[in-house]
Order: structure tokens, then sequence, then C-alpha cells
């Protein structure tokens, strides 16, 4: 039946090829921890992936219920925390994914350094994911502020205070980011839109970037 | 790949008649023990995620996410902390070097340099050798920028004055007090008492709690408030010993006596 209705579809869109490309790919023995053990630290990119997947799915499900705007952002979150079903357990997911992302990022971005895997023929696919970890940075900022608690408000007023003392563009920086003169509605608004349509956007171009440079090069030789 | 004349297509469109086999590589004659992707490596990397997805939630069920209280901008107080992967920067400008005049070197000259020179570390980086022992400098510098991260970071959170936090971002219930009684006129002529325990009896975050948090009797409250008890100082009270009796029962009372 499946079999079928595969057959069918395939018939008209020859599916095959698409799906057998990405599916398709050896796996070496030098990154096989199945063989050697030590091998593990291969998977901190899988992990980082499979976290930010967790990431996406946990934010689309956080906003059926937050309202990002300064008089009910908070009343929204504590609603969440303490009434929703499971829903302290989804923002749970969220809260420390953020923080698990970072760590195995932080150790992908080591076993990338510290193999050489970054040299030749591969410059660009580690500066795709360098600017990842500053997407990922810029994510962790701007959700912080959500939740419009007493931590939230002043960590950000403190991080655009920071971003303030640039020269030059540091004013313009922190006007563009807090929408105004001061730190309110329209930061929250702005922080919303940031953190859930224009990094992620980024995100999920420069991780096809990341992935297919990966494909297309293979994974770097044993040392 | 068919080319070219002979072609047949389904229907119309542009999509070959000839289906191509849905079989797997061959990864025989790979190097080593090159395994597929798909599905032998996936179902391990599968058990390894879904091992490491039951910590993830044992996690998220042992410690709730935080939530302080709502954001009061004109708490002016209050000591901010930027979440734990931030310390290392904001650590960072605390130290002479790198704050008041100089806040930019801390601000930006230092993490520009860093983060600069993580982006465009493949050039900088330039020789054929992978191993981190044959490429000295480039390893000790990555090294020295690990080490400085935890260091910071650990300055940073054990320069932290953590109950302190806790205290001030904590939620505050809201008490119902019965503001007409006259236990509560007697409270708002005591100076002292309101200094930490605010006028509305709700206490001041990081400063007092609030007067109804432990549950003591009328007795108890009227020797802690002659007494004292921790920070808090005896003897303040300045009405008659029957104020103090009224206000005790009041406070017992949650501030709603009969």
């Amino acid at each position: 039946m499946l079999n079928k209705l595969y057959n069918w579809v395939d018939e008209r869109l020859d599916i095959t090829p698409m799906w057998r490309d990405i599916a398709d790919h050896e796996v070496p023995e030098h990154v096989n921890p199945a063989h050697h053990f030590s091998a593990f630290v291969y998977c901190f990119g899988g992990l980082t992936f499979f976290i930010t997947v967790i990431q996406i799915l946990s934010g689309m499900f956080l906003t059926m219920y937050y309202v990002p705007d300064i008089i009910n952002a908070y009343q929204s979150v504590y609603y969440l925390q303490n009434e929703v079903t499971f829903g302290v357990i989804v923002r749970g997911m969220h809260h420390w994914g953020a923080s698990l992302v970072i760590v195995m990022m932080f150790l992908h971005t080591l076993r990338v350094f510290f193999t050489g895997s970054y040299k030749k023929p591969r410059e660009l696919n580690w500066v795709v994911g360098v600017l990842i970890f500053f997407v990922m940075l810029g994510l962790g900022f701007t959700g912080y502020l959500l939740p419009w608690d007493m931590k939230a408000y002043f960590a950000t007023v403190v991080g655009l205070q920071i971003a303030e003392a640039a020269p030059i563009i540091g004013p313009f920086a922190k006007t563009l980011l807090a929408g105004g003169e001061i730190i309110g509605a329209q930061t929250l608004t702005r922080f919303f839109a940031i953190h859930v349509f224009f990094l992620p956007g980024a995100l999920l171009g420069l991780l096809g970037a990341h992935f297919v440079m990966i494909r297309k090069q293979g994974i770097s030789g044993p040392l | 790949m068919h080319r070219g004349k002979g072609m047949k297509f389904v229907g119309d469109s542009r999509v070959p008649a000839e289906r191509k086999p849905n079989i797997p590589k061959d990864y025989s004659e790979y190097p080593g023990k090159t395994e597929a992707f798909w599905p032998n490596f996936l179902l391990k990397e599968w058990m390894v995620g879904a091992v490491f997805l039951v910590g993830y939630l044992i996690l998220t069920v042992a410690h709730y996410a935080p939530l302080e209280r709502v954001a009061d901008p004109t708490d002016a107080g209050y000591i901010p902390l930027p979440d734990w992967y931030f310390l290392f920067l904001y650590q960072l400008l605390k130290y002479e070097f790198a704050a008041g005049d100089y806040t930019v070197i801390g601000a930006v000259v230092i993490p520009g340099i860093a983060f600069g020179a993580l982006l465009l570390a493949t050039w900088l980086d330039r020789g054929p050798e992978r191993r981190p022992i044959k490429r000295p400098i480039a390893s000790s510098l990555m090294l020295l920028a690990v080490a400085s991260i935890f260091w910071l970071t650990w300055e940073s959170v054990s320069q932290h004055d953590w109950e302190a936090a806790a205290q001030q971002g904590a939620i505050v219930e809201e008490i119902d007090i019965n503001t007409e009684h006259i236990g509560y006129e007697i409270w708002l002529t005591q100076g002292s008492c309101i200094g930490c325990h605010g006028d509305n009896m709700a206490g001041i975050p990081g400063v007092g709690p609030a007067v109804f948090e432990s549950d003591y009797t009328k007795e108890e409250i009227i020797e802690l408030v002659n007494q004292g008890i921790g920070e808090m100082p005896g003897g303040l009270f300045t009405g008659t010993e029957e104020e103090l009796e009224i206000l005790a029962d009041f406070i017992a009372a949650d501030g709603n006596p009969e």
C-alpha cells in the first residue's frame, strides 16, 4: 500500500534521487564512535543541530501563548509557566536548550579548530560556522528579554549600554535595537521580531549553506 | 545519465519515464570501516540522540526555567546579570583597563579582536599542518582564549551576590490587608518598620521580607519586635505596649483580623 503510494508519487515527480541525495553518504571510520570511542567529538555538530531543531519546535509552541507587549508579556509567560499543561516543560526545554546549544556549539567549534578542519578547502564553511555562532549569541541575547521580568529587563539595559559604548556606530546600533531612546515597549516588540523572524531566518540560511558545503566536500580526513 | 534522443517522459512533463533503481550506494571499496549513513549510522545516531534527549528532559523537570517578578524599570537598585554565556564579556568590563574611560577597549576592542580572529582563523593559520601540536601558535592562542573565557566566567560567578540576586528578583505575592484596621494605622506611624518592610507590609526586595512571611504567633511577634531577629534590631517600636499588641495581632492575623 505504502509502496504503491510511493511509486505513484515517484512516477510523477521522480522523488527517489532527491531524498537519496540527502540520505546516501558515507560515514568514515575515523568519525564513527562505534569504531573509535574518541570519535565522539565528531558528534557535537550533530547535537547542536538536534538542539536547534528542538529550539525551533519548542519556540513555535511558546508563541502560541506568548504575547509580545509590555502589559501582557510577563503575564503570558507566568500563565504558560504555571497554568498551561506541559507549559513548564516546553518553556524549560527552550530555556535549557538555549544554554545547551551554546555549549555544544562551543565544543563543536573547538573540535573543528583543534583537528585543523577549517583549513583549505573548508575556509568558507568555517566562516559560515562562525556566523552561525554569532547568530546564536544574538538569539540568546534577544530571547533573554522576552519574559519581561527583572532579570530580562536589566540584562538588556546593560547589553544595550555596552553596545552604545562602541564608537561611531554605537548610538546608532543602540537606537536600532531599542527602537528609540528608552528601553520599553518598542524594544520588546523589536526583540521579539528579531528573535522569531530575522535571526531564525538568517540561521536557517546559514545552516543550509553549512550542510550543503559539508556534503559537497565531505568530512575532513583523519589526522 | 541518459541524454538526448530517445528520452521518454511522463506525460508532457520533464520527469523522465525511466525509473532509477532505489538502492543504497556501495561503500565496500571505501577505506577502513566506512559505513553508510542511511540507515546504518543514522539508527545509532538516533539512539545517542534519544539518550541525550532523556538527560535533557530530566534537566528540564528537575530545574524549572526561572521567572522573576515583572520588570520594573524604575528599580534602579537592581544588580543586573546577563545569561551565563555572556558573563565573560560582562566581567571584562569590570577591570580598570577595560572600564570607565577605557570602556571602548573592554566592550569593542578586545572582543572585536577575539571574535574577528575567530572569524578569520582559517586565513591567520594558513599552513598545511592540521595537528594542533604542529601549529603551536594557533593552538596556544586558542587555549589561551578558552582559558580566559573560563576564568572570566568563574570570576564573574564568584563575585556575584547570588543570595541578594535571588531576593531582589523574587516574585512578591500581593497581600490583601485590611487598611481600615487600627493595626494598619499604627503601622503607618512606625517609620523604622516601614523603612525595611514597606508601607504595605509586603517587604522591599533586597531590603526586608514581608512581615507575613513566617507564621509567628502574636506573642512571638511582640518578642521579635522588642528583641530583634537576624539583621533586624529590636526595640525600635515607638508606640505604647497596647499599640504593639494591636499591631502584633494584626500581623499574626496576616493583615485581616476579625
